[in-house]
């Protein structure tokens, strides 16, 4: 039994670096359409950034970051504005394209700046400290990440229901064309949406960032991230935290039970299979495209 | 000009006698290339030729039906240790054990066209993806193709012909490649192809004219899986050692790249992309070798990046041509030679 529970609190830890880097992935899905596979490489340039600003500029922690933040959140502006909104008659595929070829430069710049051999991050909570719940331990990293996961699910649903800009955010993505005759300025809100979604993605890779970093660290949780995303319906904040937390957890009891060999690719299974019930996902409602 | 007057000039191999001496001039090239360029330049002609082959399979799927697929990595690998599997371990002669791979291939396609039937957009792309993914764990897993060793290519022997060099091995490539470039073009312009393009244009419009969506997305896909088979086993011949490393989620990612540089929806433009970035695959690893860039970007690496990283520069410069060209021109090559075409006709106008 207390196999078990280790077992489903490690799948939720896991889960929730999944929850965090699928939030992202739907932001932007929500609001432009857009399938960012940039979204682990934006997390990535992030993380390095502050691992620059920390050792080569012996920045404090306190400073670096807010100032990691910062940074992201102006590389999603910078990413929407000079590349996104330049690109001509957009199509899904295109816009998929493009976003996997901004990743390679940033994977590209990054590996080329840092080199592939690992680093560690200094981080004021350590990864290897472990905190006892009952008979269940878990890293104190783990513990935060959940708490930060489950705050920044808060913000996020606060911000989207109850400010005037997040009920912007919601027009656009329901009828774009109606919600610019409404006085709503949407390529704004895209610009804003890409600047969250590229914070919530740097959060997730500084929280991945102590256990292990080399320039391939974020592709693991980016796919396990919106194949969440995927799960729990593309569309839905909710849905994608959901989903997020049942692949952590199916996961993880695979791994111990059955095989560990397997267990990376078991999401994937089990989402091939949930769509072929649910084609839009668990929690989304399924609409078919008029003719 | 060029307007049609019947359906029949529409489906004709050759749309008129300059296209065939552009085609007759090709066939005299690719003949002669051998004895023209180095040892070198053959291997990267086979190399070409392979990834034409599989991207104009995946633009079958993607260019042509309109679905999408991240896993074509997944079929290539099935092409390649099928071919390789069959010959060495059940003496199976290379074209039967080529041939019977790439349907073993096409029946997977078949599997991962069933749930395509009801998925679009994002979930299509990570049901394929999963595939993908899955495919090389199962095959590193499993002793009898070798594990995470990987095999090696048992010799090439067709009739008298015993293939052991690119040059010989080049005339094979070459010819399968022709064979299923001017396949896929037929097939585009019969019933089925036509089926296809409905099917990409309006799903539901196309049903309700009487295209049976269950057999055309699944052939859709059997059809592409067929061509990355038949590449995937050419493959393991061009490198002579095939591990399952190399079948990653990175080569699906160019598969998909190469065609939507190239051009969706047309042969040519597969043709280009997948010459274009396979070119610059093979190039850029030795990019410091370059003249005058290379020493550039050496003294740039030393000062301001790091020497051990500066293979990635492959990585930016292929991110580059596909933002670019995506944002400036979204239908790729076929794209630019169109609108040159169009230029030209009407010179000076």
């Amino acid at each position: 039994m207390t196999d078990l529970l280790q077992i489903v609190a490690s799948g939720i830890a896991v889960g929730s670096f999944y929850a965090l880097m699928g939030l992202s992935m739907v932001l932007i899905y929500k609001t432009s359409e857009v399938i960012n596979f940039a979204q682990g490489e934006m997390a990535l340039a992030s993380v390095y950034f502050t691992y620059f600003i920390l050792t080569a500029r012996h920045v404090p922690f306190y400073l670096a970051f807010p100032a990691a933040l910062a940074f992201s959140v102006f590389l999603g502006f910078f990413l929407e504005f000079a590349v996104l909104r330049r690109a001509k008659e957009p199509n899904v595929l295109g816009m998929i394209i493009i976003t996997i070829g901004i990743e390679m430069i940033l994977l590209g710049l990054v590996s080329w700046k840092f080199g592939a051999d690992p680093k560690t991050l200094p981080f004021p909570v350590s990864p290897y400290g472990s905190v006892t719940i009952g008979e269940i331990f878990l890293s104190s990293l783990e513990v935060l990440t959940f708490f930060v996961a489950i705050v920044i699910m808060l913000g996020l649903f606060l911000f989207l229901r109850f400010t005037r800009f997040g009920v912007a955010m919601k027009a656009t993505q329901q009828n774009p064309v109606a919600a610019r005759l409404m006085g709503i300025r949407t390529k704004r809100i895209l610009l804003v949406t890409w600047g969250i979604s590229s914070l919530v993605g740097c959060v997730a890779g500084l929280l991945i960032a102590p256990g292990t970093m080399q320039p391939y660290m974020m592709w693991d949780p980016m796919l396990k991230g919106f194949a969440a995303a995927v799960l729990g319906g593309m569309t839905s904040l909710p849905g994608s935290v959901a989903g997020a937390y049942i692949i952590g957890i199916v996961e993880n009891l695979f791994g111990g039970y059955i095989s560990i060999e397997f267990k990376s690719v078991v999401a994937f299974f089990i989402i091939v299979l949930a769509l072929c019930f649910r084609p839009s996902g668990l929690f989304a409602r399924h609409y078919v495209k008029k003719v | 000009m060029d307007i049609k007057r019947d359906y029949y000039e529409d489906v004709r191999f050759f749309q008129s006698g300059v296209a065939v001496f552009w085609f007759a001039a090709l066939l005299t090239f690719l003949a002669f290339y051998p004895f023209l360029f180095k040892n070198y330049y053959v291997y990267v002609a086979n190399y070409m030729a392979i990834n034409v082959i599989v991207a104009i399979g995946l633009n079958i799927l993607v260019g042509y039906t309109g679905l999408i697929s991240l896993g074509h990595a997944g079929f290539f690998a099935i092409g390649a240790y099928g071919t390789v599997v069959l010959m060495s371990r059940f003496h199976f002669p290379f074209f039967a054990a080529l041939l019977l791979a790439a349907l073993f291939a096409a029946l997977f396609g078949f599997l991962l066209g069933l749930p395509a039937l009801r998925l679009e957009g994002p979930y299509l792309s990570i049901a394929t993806l999963g595939f993908g993914l899955t495919i090389t764990k199962v095959i590193g897993r499993i002793p009898f193709f070798g594990g995470r060793q990987g095999l090696h290519a048992p010799p090439l022997v067709i009739g008298p012909w015993h293939l052991d060099t690119d040059r010989k091995f080049y005339y094979l490539v070459i010819l399968v490649t022709l064979i299923l470039a001017a396949a896929a073009r037929n097939l585009i312009k019969t019933k089925v192809g036509r089926a296809f393009v409905a099917i990409r244009d309006a799903d539901v419009a196309a049903e309700t004219l009487g295209v049976n969506l269950l057999i055309y997305k699944t052939l859709a896909f059997a059809v592409s899986a067929f061509y990355a088979g038949i590449a995937g086993g050419l493959y393991a011949f061009v490198l002579r050692f095939i591990e399952p490393e190399m079948f990653s989620l990175l080569m699906s990612i160019i598969f998909l790249a190469m065609i939507v540089v190239g051009g969706l929806g047309s042969i040519l433009g597969a043709v280009a992309g997948a010459c274009l970035l396979s070119w610059l695959d093979l190039e850029l690893r030795n990019i410091l070798s370059i003249p005058y860039l290379g020493t550039w970007l050496e003294h740039l690496s030393k000062s301001y990046f790091s020497i051990t990283g500066v293979s990635n520069i492959q990585f930016i410069i292929y991110g580059f041509i596909m933002v670019l060209i995506m944002v400036f021109e979204p239908l790729g090559i076929y794209g630019f030679w169109l609108r040159t075409k169009r230029y030209w006709k009407t010179w000076p106008f």
